[in-house]
């Protein structure tokens, strides 16, 4: 599905490097998650592979099914099927939630030459995953994350995620700012979406969101490299030991 | 009074040399308190503090500049869909043919040319006089040369709700068109009445309305300012608000390389409300101006002005706005927000915003921003799969959409919408 390959990543404006180096493979229907301090280069990575400006990627490649992405604009990755859950949601007033929900799907659906969905359909579809996550029809109507809380946030997220059907989901530290009960239901919401065609790539500090979304394959990412992959197991040495005992075992 | 000096006596002179204060009637006297007013004061140059940041120049020279016609293409008319009774103008000239039967409106309604000889007493307590007020503390002498030479324009009385809205179409059709338009309208005790405005009217286009709003009426205006990049407007709306009435005002603006638009509004009776926004969107040379002057002389009184603006390749805008509320009117509710959207680094916005306040339990509150589109909204929408220019467009209204919104009726509304997101898509903003 997605691969990285030696992607080396510094700051455009600054000499500053940020990744050095990462390979990543990651099979369909996998769920793959990636841990490491603060700093590491997780959150650029998952940018650099969104297509967000400010970063100049030097060396590498990263593509998915097999498209080189890096050389996509950002709306021609979302339309090759990548899908970036935000560690930080952005708010936009004065565009409704609804309006900006169809004109992506329909942006989405037009640019891989599929017919858009009617309003009516759209409504339809949109109420019924809306009603899983427990986003009401408020939370639909109102401006883009506009006063929505943390929790709302992240579950609009999600929402945005099950409308679009991406082949590729990148979760940014999707559990940051959620309580337990927020937690769960945004993770009931992104198991739900698990399937034989679809992968994850999950970044978080954390190992309780992998006791919710189960990975296939922990990766812990230090100083801009993967510096080492296994099993969930990994994180649970992670949760107890800390990343120390690792990060002297990479040096 | 202090005389004029010669250069301002001089350009005055030059300025309305084919212009006379017609009638004998009271038309024609009010129309020569005007001009004798007018005399007294001149008309505004470059150094005057009101016009600081537009030059009035062009306004006041003895010929119009010429206008280039616009070719809208195949782009309806706004409004166009919307029933209303349409009366239409060329150049400044009402073209009857081309209009609707007025009676339809089911409101009162005269054209000033046949105005003069009929004893109508509400418009003579009404031409020229809200005008005159306005004058106060700051001049606006094109709005009295407008009262001393309008043979243009209508006389309406709605005594109840009016059948349908008027609409006036302004066309411009010759390139060296100079027009003068006055309307007088008066909402009696609980009236209603929407009136529409569409066109660049002329060249030079030099507008009055006055508008009285009697106790619990309610008036809404909507205008759309015609796409003629070349023509050059200063227009003028003078308002009267009295009790439980309500007054709104919205401007679309799209193009025109000089456009001054003044509000003066005036809260008499207890509990009235006014709403002023405006939508600008303008591209070069584009020149907006909007100054507004709401007081508030009356209890617990609402004003709102919403004035956004979008700016490209050098265009400017300009914001001049004041609430004055007057000793005593307390529990006053004054809102004012100013912003521009500059999509470059050419473009300029100039804001003034006043406060002046007598009353001590009062909330006003003004706002004026300037900034680029949000980058960060950008990213997060063309990584949901939205395409760049799509992306901006949806942004932009965005940022428009406060001001839109004080159109109440959807429809309408709906109608400028549409209109602009047709605009924004076909100019790639």
């Amino acid at each position: 599905m997605l691969e990285i390959k030696n992607l080396h990543v510094k700051l455009e404006e600054e000499d500053k490097v940020i990744l050095k180096g990462v390979d990543l493979k990651i099979g369909a229907g996998e769920v793959h998650a990636i841990m490491g301090p603060n700093g590491s280069g997780k959150s650029t990575l998952s940018y650099v592979l969104s297509g967000r400006d400010g970063y100049e990627v030097t060396e590498g490649s990263a593509t998915l099914e097999g498209e080189e992405l890096l050389e996509m604009e950002p709306e021609e990755r979302a339309a090759a099927g990548l899908f970036l859950a935000f560690q930080y949601p952005v708010e936009i007033p004065g565009v409704g939630n609804m309006t900006f929900l169809r004109t992506a799907v329909n942006a989405q659906r037009k640019a891989r030459g599929e017919e858009e969905l009617s309003a009516g359909d759209f409504l339809k579809v949109v109420r019924a995953k809306a009603k899983t996550l427990k986003i009401d029809a408020d939370m639909l109507k109102r401006p883009v994350n506009v006063g929505f809380s943390g929790g709302e946030k992240k579950r609009n997220e999600i929402l945005q995620m099950a409308m679009l059907e991406p082949k590729m989901c990148i979760l940014d530290e999707t559990d940051s700012g959620l309580d337990v009960d927020a937690m769960k239901l945004v993770s009931e919401g992104v198991n739900a979406l698990r399937d034989e065609g679809r992968s994850f790539l999950v970044i978080t500090h954390y190992q309780r969101l992998l006791d919710h979304i189960k990975p296939d394959f922990v990766h812990i990412m230090a100083a801009g490299r993967i510096i080492k992959s296994g099993g969930p197991e990994l994180a649970l040495e992670v949760e107890n030991n800390g990343y120390a005992d690792l990060l002297a075992e990479a040096e | 009074m202090m005389a004029l000096p010669q250069a301002k006596t001089d350009a005055l002179q030059a300025r309305t040399a084919t212009l006379t204060a017609q009638g004998t009637g009271w038309l024609g006297s009010a129309r020569r308190d005007a001009e004798a007013r007018l005399a007294a004061m001149g008309l505004p140059g470059k150094r005057d503090e009101y016009w600081r940041y537009t030059d009035p120049t062009s306004l006041t020279q003895e010929a119009p500049v010429p206008a280039a016609l616009f070719d809208a293409g195949d782009e309806a008319p706004a409004f166009d869909g919307i029933d209303a009774v349409k009366l239409v103008f060329v150049d400044g000239v009402f073209d009857a043919a081309q209009s609707d039967d007025p009676s339809l409106a089911g409101v009162e309604i005269t054209h000033l040319s046949a105005a003069d000889g009929l004893d109508i007493h509400w418009a003579r307590e009404l031409y020229g006089v809200l005008e005159a007020r306005g004058q106060n503390p700051v001049q606006r002498p094109l709005a009295t040369l407008n009262t001393a030479y309008a043979t243009e324009g209508f006389l309406i009385r709605a005594t109840g709700k009016a059948a349908m809205p008027i609409s006036f179409l302004y066309h411009h059709r010759s390139e060296t068109s100079d027009a003068l338009i006055h309307h007088c309208i008066k909402l009696d005790a609980g009236a209603e009445l929407t009136v529409l405005e569409n066109g660049p009217g002329a060249a030079r286009f030099t507008k009055v309305m006055e508008v009285d709003v009697a106790d619990g009426a309610r008036f809404h205006h909507i205008r759309a300012q015609g796409r003629d990049h070349e023509r050059r407007a200063a227009t003028h709306v003078f308002s009267r608000i009295g009790e439980k009435a309500l007054f709104k005002s919205f401007t679309l603006t799209a193009n025109g390389c000089l456009t001054r638009n003044e509000q003066i509004i005036e809260l008499v009776g207890d509990d009235g409300v006014a709403h002023v926004a405006g939508a600008a969107v303008g591209d070069g040379t584009f020149h907006h101006d909007d100054t507004v002057f709401v007081t508030h002389a009356a209890l617990r009184c609402e004003s709102r002005q919403v004035f956004k603006k979008v700016l490209k390749n050098g265009a400017v805008g300009v914001f001049q706005g004041k609430i004055l509320v007057k000793q005593g009117a307390q529990k006053t509710d004054g809102y004012q927000i100013s912003q521009s959207l500059l999509l470059d680094g050419d473009s300029q916005f100039l804001a003034k915003p006043e406060l002046e306040i007598y009353a001590d339990d009062v909330k006003c509150s003004h706002g004026s921003t300037s900034g680029a589109i949000d980058e960060t909204a950008l990213f997060y929408l063309q990584s949901r799969g939205v395409p760049k220019r799509v992306a901006q467009s949806l942004l932009v209204l965005a940022f428009l959409a406060e001001a839109i919104d004080e159109i109440e009726d959807e429809t309408i509304a709906e109608d400028i919408r549409s209109r602009l997101e047709g605009w924004l898509q076909r100019h790639e903003h």
